[in-house]
């Protein structure tokens, strides 16, 4: 589904990912662990197609497509999702009328039809049941003051909406208390089947002891470092990153 | 002949018919003489600095009116709140139209100020309220003052709460070229008495449904004054809507005198307009009194509006609370300048001041300026401003769920803009205004406002 070669990436003039290699295939969870600074939210926002940021070399594939020209909203509509790690707030726009817009500029960009109204209700119902969130919720301003949990399970309560082909999950752990992070992974777990995949990007090894891995890889230095299993997580919670 | 030349020598024949020994001839005909005087400002004032009003200050620009334009509802229809019922003072080309208009003289006044200036009934109140907070040394308000007439008169007595809002709809028919335009507008608001207004200009020319469109045709130029008096715990939600034409031109001049406990808000939607200045004057006479000034200002081609606030704080424990917010695309421009006067007595007040600003447009710019004059010791001044574009990463979040570039700007655009409206409380303005800032920003937001 995804395959990124050799990639190099710089932001201003500085380079950030040196010739990093990764393949993700339907069905599976990569986590991507890495100490502060070794590019992790580089790749996610570059895989998402954030202009910022400069490919110098390399390529990434998505379903068998350089997507290297697409905008991130284009990239949207080919089923690519990523969940921020600190989402924008956006006064005046309530929930519900966000995910209502993005859903039907997602169909319309496909050629479909907008959702009916009562289909939208429904589903926006039963997604915000799957992330334990109340009504009220839905009709308060975007992340205008969320707390970091409530960010996070709208986060993930989008791409439950959206339900992507391949979902970057960037830091979602972070600022999460232990209940708001079982919600969160109880929620993304339940999004998991074999057609989609998941990438998880993250310092700590707590998330994934609820959202369990097929791979683990250590990003170093602008590139993967070492590749593993879940029990690699675990090695780099008892021994740090200094080993490898 | 110059334009002021003109407009002085207009005023004898303006007031042929006028009661000499009336104090209202009496107060036009001073005013006269001062703006005689004084003449127009240009931008070696200071306080026109920044808007060059000699741009509109057309020398072919007269007072008087050739005809009575009759329009279809159909074509002004738009032009009211709807979905509610409210009293309506509606003036066609500066005129009085009774056919859309709903005034009263049950429970409080609300009529035409020419039925009152110089009838005998009212002459009390008139020499009580009228023309007795105005800057004498302003150029568009002395002329306001020459030319006093026409324009909207409410009179709230004590304890009473109007059942409805007050509709005043200035629209120019586009059916006579050149006109300068002086409504006046007096409202007084007695103790313990409550009302919403909201007061609009539109035009008919330029939506292609004026059946008056004629070569030639030079865009009006409207000099408004509104006076408004406070009695104790009067409370009042003004509304200005600026959503004429491109190319008309608006001078605002507004003074509100608070007596203490009352409260006053007024909000200013500017979308319209070739040049508009909006001179907004609060004075506070008594404690505990609350003055709000919100504003909401899109632009777009080579527009400009210019904002300047007063507010006086002449009594202790005060409040004033103003944020404007503006939106300029392609090459318009604008200024924002909030002047604070607190004086040596009024201490324990609290004023804030906020004006952000979007420069949208490559060419657009804005000026933007806090003038505090503090005299007490133990007072709360905030201010602060900001001009910038929008957040890349906001708009990278928002294309990232799929939402096209144009429309995630323009969500952006939208929410910016938005927390102003949060004060509106009547609930049919705040979807109009949604509705006007939508159409403004250019795109559909995707979901009902």
């Amino acid at each position: 589904m995804l395959k990124i070669q050799n990639l190099h990436v710089s932001i201003e003039d500085k380079a950030i990912l040196n010739g990093l290699n990764l393949e993700v295939n339907p069905g599976e969870v990569h986590a991507i662990m890495g100490p502060n600074g070794s590019g992790k939210s580089t790749l996610s926002a570059v895989i998402a197609g954030n202009e910022d940021y400069e490919v110098t070399k390399g390529n990434i594939f998505y379903k068998d497509e350089n997507i290297e020209d697409l905008s991130a909203e284009e990239r949207a509509h080919k089923g690519i999702f990523m969940s921020f790690q600190y989402p924008v707030e956006i006064p005046g726009v309530t929930v519900t009328n966000f995910i209502k817009t993005a859903i039907n500029s997602n169909l319309k960009a496909r050629g479909l039809k907008e959702m009916p109204a009562n289909e939208m209700l429904k589903n926006i119902r039963n997604k915000a049941a799957l992330l334990e969130i109340d009504s009220k919720f839905l009709s308060r301003s975007l992340n205008e003051g969320f707390s970091g949990g409530e960010k996070k399970r709208n986060e993930i309560f989008q791409m439950a909406m959206l339900n992507p082909t391949l979902a970057i999950l960037d830091e979602t752990d972070s600022g999460l208390d232990i209940d708001a992070l079982r919600i969160v992974a109880n929620g993304v777990n339940k999004l998991r089947n074999e057609n989609n995949a998941i990438i998880v990007i993250t310092h700590y090894q707590r998330l994934l002891d609820h959202i369990i891995p097929d791979y683990v890889h250590v990003l170093q230095d602008g590139k993967i470092a070492k590749s593993g299993d879940k029990n690699l997580a675990l090695q780099l919670e008892e021994k740090g990153y200094d080993w490898i | 002949m110059s334009l002021k030349e003109k407009l002085v020598s207009s005023f004898l024949a303006f007031e042929l018919d006028a009661d000499i020994n009336s104090d209202v001839h009496d107060i036009r005909s001073k005013s006269i003489k001062e703006f005689e005087k004084i003449g127009f400002p240009d931008k070696k004032h200071e306080y026109w600095k920044y808007t060059p009003i000699k741009k509109v200050l057309n020398e072919k620009l007269t007072i008087f009116k050739k005809k009575r334009h009759l329009i279809e509802f159909e074509k002004v229809k738009d032009f009211f709140l709807g979905g509610i019922e409210s009293y309506k003072i509606v003036l066609i080309d500066g005129m009085y139209d009774p056919l859309w208009s709903n005034t009263t003289h049950k429970g409080a006044d609300i009529c035409i100020l020419s039925s009152v200036l110089e009838n005998e009934k009212y002459s009390n109140v008139i020499s009580k309220y009228f023309n007795k907070i105005i800057d004498h040394k302003e150029s568009f308000s002395l002329l306001n003052s020459s030319f006093s007439k026409e324009g909207a008169y409410i009179h709230v007595p004590k304890n009473i709460e109007l059942d409805k809002p007050i509709e005043i709809i200035h629209i120019n028919s586009g059916g006579e070229s050149s006109l300068m335009l002086q409504p006046r507008n007096l409202i007084i608001l007695e103790k313990g008495s409550k009302a919403q207004i909201v007061e609009s200009h539109y035009s008919l020319i330029g939506n292609n449904i004026s059946p008056y469109t004629f070569p030639g045709y030079i865009d009006p130029l409207t000099n408004t004054l509104t006076e408004i008096h406070l009695e104790e715990n009067a409370n009042l939600d003004y509304y200005k809507i600026q959503n004429d034409l491109e190319t008309t031109s608006i001078i605002d001049n507004t003074y509100i005198n608070q007596k203490k406990n009352s409260t006053a808000s007024c909000h200013t939607f500017s979308f319209g307009g070739n040049i508009v200045r909006n001179n907004l004057n609060f004075f506070q006479n008594g404690k505990n009194i609350n003055s709000i000034m919100k504003g909401i200002t899109i632009l777009g081609s080579n527009q400009h509006t210019d904002h300047h606030t007063l507010v006086h704080h002449a009594s202790p424990n005060c409040e004033s609370y103003q944020e404007y917010k503006g939106i300029y695309n392609d090459k318009s421009t604008g200024v924002f300048n909030g002047k604070v006067v607190v004086d040596k007595i009024a201490q324990k007040i609290n004023a804030f001041q906020q004006n952000n600003n979007l420069l949208v447009g490559d060419h657009s710019s804005v000026n933007t300026k806090p003038q505090l004059e503090i005299f007490a010791d133990d007072v709360k001044c905030s201010h602060g401003c900001t001009i910038g574009q929008l957040d890349k990463s906001a708009l990278f979040y928002l294309k990232t769920r799929g939402i096209a570039e144009k429309e995630a700007k323009g969500l952006l655009t939208y929410a910016f803009a938005n927390n102003v409206l949060e004060n509106v409380k009547m609930q049919v303005l705040k979807t109009k205004i949604k509705k006007i800032i939508a159409k403004k920003i250019g795109v559909n937001l995707g979901f009902e406002l």
